[in-house]
């Protein structure tokens, strides 16, 4: 079913990036084209470059050298506008629920009536209605996840990137979380995700980005990098081994 | 020990029967710490937001500079303000010296540099929070200032307190630019050191206790914001 939805997003490709810290190469990705229509997930170990990633093809960090592109030209404030991201630790400003996803609708440009209506919408997809006047830094972690991915969703995102979303949370709270990214997924948001849960990856992931030191290690369909990986680091990762 | 409880009862009769002079002193002093206050804030908050949001060479520097001025001596405050104010200063031509508005000024000088430092410091600790989170959402470095004064109103709120506790609790720079003139500049704190020295305790101590009640009222405030402020998870650094 995920397969027939169209990707709205284009091709984000990424070509030759590299970040160097203090003499150590922290990412060098030579080649990684993402055109699915995703989920793609990114799967690694910890220091293995995902949210370095991430944040490289978000336009939040300008990589030393190489360049990510978006349908062939260089990331630009235009693409940028056209995506959003949720980060580990949500950052939720310090107001109501409906206040923060209200920032968000206001900065579009939405007239009141509209805005209203969209916050309604928006707290009832995430379970948060009747919380519309609580203060948002009050919220339990899953709440607060929930929250930071709806104001998200509320700039109507091509791309969706997460940034291991769920690590901290129980499974129930997990559960509730993978069910808004699919429904977004269906709806036509590419999503680009983090995580090194690979039970997480075979529930959600289309295509699966393996990582380890910085470099992408396999790229491929989630059934085959999970079932029958080539790479000898994405076989240790998965089969639970230590990958340093 | 028996004069000091008349006194005291004097005192305590003085604040009960509402006289004029005692309460004249009190507005007076009342209002040239709030509008003080209010004039550092519209000053400090931009200074210290755009300290905690902008980089450029030299920022440190002024840094270091504003949290020096916090601790600058209320006198020398004074005595720098009576020059420019004087006949003879640059702007003695504004004929401001002993009035309420030099007053006001010498309070300003005093309590903008702790409205713009601990301005800087709520604010560069909620910037380095929402700073990733903001670029996502497209908002620039400016825009941000005002997102980062709203979210951080408690904590400024508690700034704005602190001030105001310096401010009205001043003596030294306000009796030099002041002059302590009857009716005129004579403030609480000025009003208590004369009359102390021409032995009307009375007077001075139903003053030091209202003063004490205000310190105590603005501390209590303080406290709660403080805690609120924590709870929100935002508190100085």
């Amino acid at each position: 079913m995920r397969d027939l939805v169209p990707d709205r997003a284009g091709c984000l490709s990424v070509d030759g990036v590299g970040i160097t810290r203090k003499g150590k190469a922290l990412l060098d990705v030579s080649r990684l084209s993402l055109d699915g229509p995703g989920p793609t997930l990114i799967l690694g170990p910890n220091g293995a470059g995902k949210s370095l990633l991430l944040r490289c093809l978000h336009g939040l960090i300008v990589p030393d050298q190489g360049q990510v592109r978006q349908d062939g030209a260089i990331l630009n404030a235009e693409h940028k506008a056209r995506q959003a991201m949720v980060f580990q630790q949500p950052v939720l400003l310090r107001r109501s629920v409906a206040a923060n996803l209200d920032f968000v609708l206001k900065r579009q440009g939405l007239p009141r009536a509209t805005r209203k209506i969209r916050i309604e919408e928006l707290l009832a997809e995430g379970g948060l209605d009747g919380k519309t006047r609580q203060s948002a830094r009050s919220l339990s972690g899953g709440e607060a996840q929930r929250l930071a991915i709806l104001r998200a969703l509320a700039l109507e995102p091509e791309t969706l990137f997460l940034d291991e979303p769920t690590s901290a949370l129980d499974p129930s709270a997990t559960q509730m979380i993978e069910r808004m990214i699919l429904r977004a997924s269906t709806r036509g948001v590419r999503i680009v995700m983090v995580t090194h849960d690979i039970g997480q990856a075979r529930r959600l992931a289309a295509d699966i980005v393996m990582m380890q030191g910085g470099h992408v290690v396999e790229h491929g369909a989630a059934k085959q990098v999970l079932d029958a990986p080539e790479s000898d680091a994405a076989r240790r990762y998965l089969a639970g081994g230590l990958v340093t | 020990m028996q004069g000091f409880a008349s006194e005291f009862s004097s005192a305590i009769a003085l604040i009960l029967n509402g006289d004029a002079e005692l309460w004249a002193i009190v507005l007076l002093s009342l209002k040239v710490s709030i509008f003080a206050v209010l004039i550092s804030a519209v000053i400090g908050m931009p200074v210290g937001a755009a300290l905690a949001v902008a980089r450029f060479p030299g920022r440190r520097m002024l840094i270091v500079l504003m949290n020096a001025l916090m601790g600058f001596p209320p006198v020398v405050v004074g005595l720098l303000v009576y020059l420019m104010l004087s006949r003879s200063g640059p702007l003695g031509v504004l004929e401001l010296l002993y009035t309420p508005t030099a007053m006001i000024i010498a309070q300003v000088v005093l309590v903008t540099p702790i409205v713009a430092a601990l301005t800087r410091q709520v604010i560069e600790m909620l910037a380095e929070e929402y700073s990733e989170q903001l670029r996502s959402l497209g908002v620039s470095r400016l825009a941000s200032v005002p997102v980062l004064l709203w979210d951080a109103r408690l904590a400024l709120v508690t700034a704005l307190l602190a001030g105001f506790g310096r401010a009205i609790a001043e003596v030294g720079a306000v009796i030099i630019v002041g002059g302590n003139i009857n009716h005129v500049t004579r403030v609480m704190t000025t009003t208590i050191a004369l009359e102390t020295s021409k032995g009307n305790l009375a007077l001075a101590l139903a003053l030091g206790a209202i003063l004490i009640g205000i310190a105590v009222a603005v501390n209590a405030m303080v406290s709660t914001l403080s805690l609120r402020a924590e709870r929100e998870g935002l508190r100085h650094a």
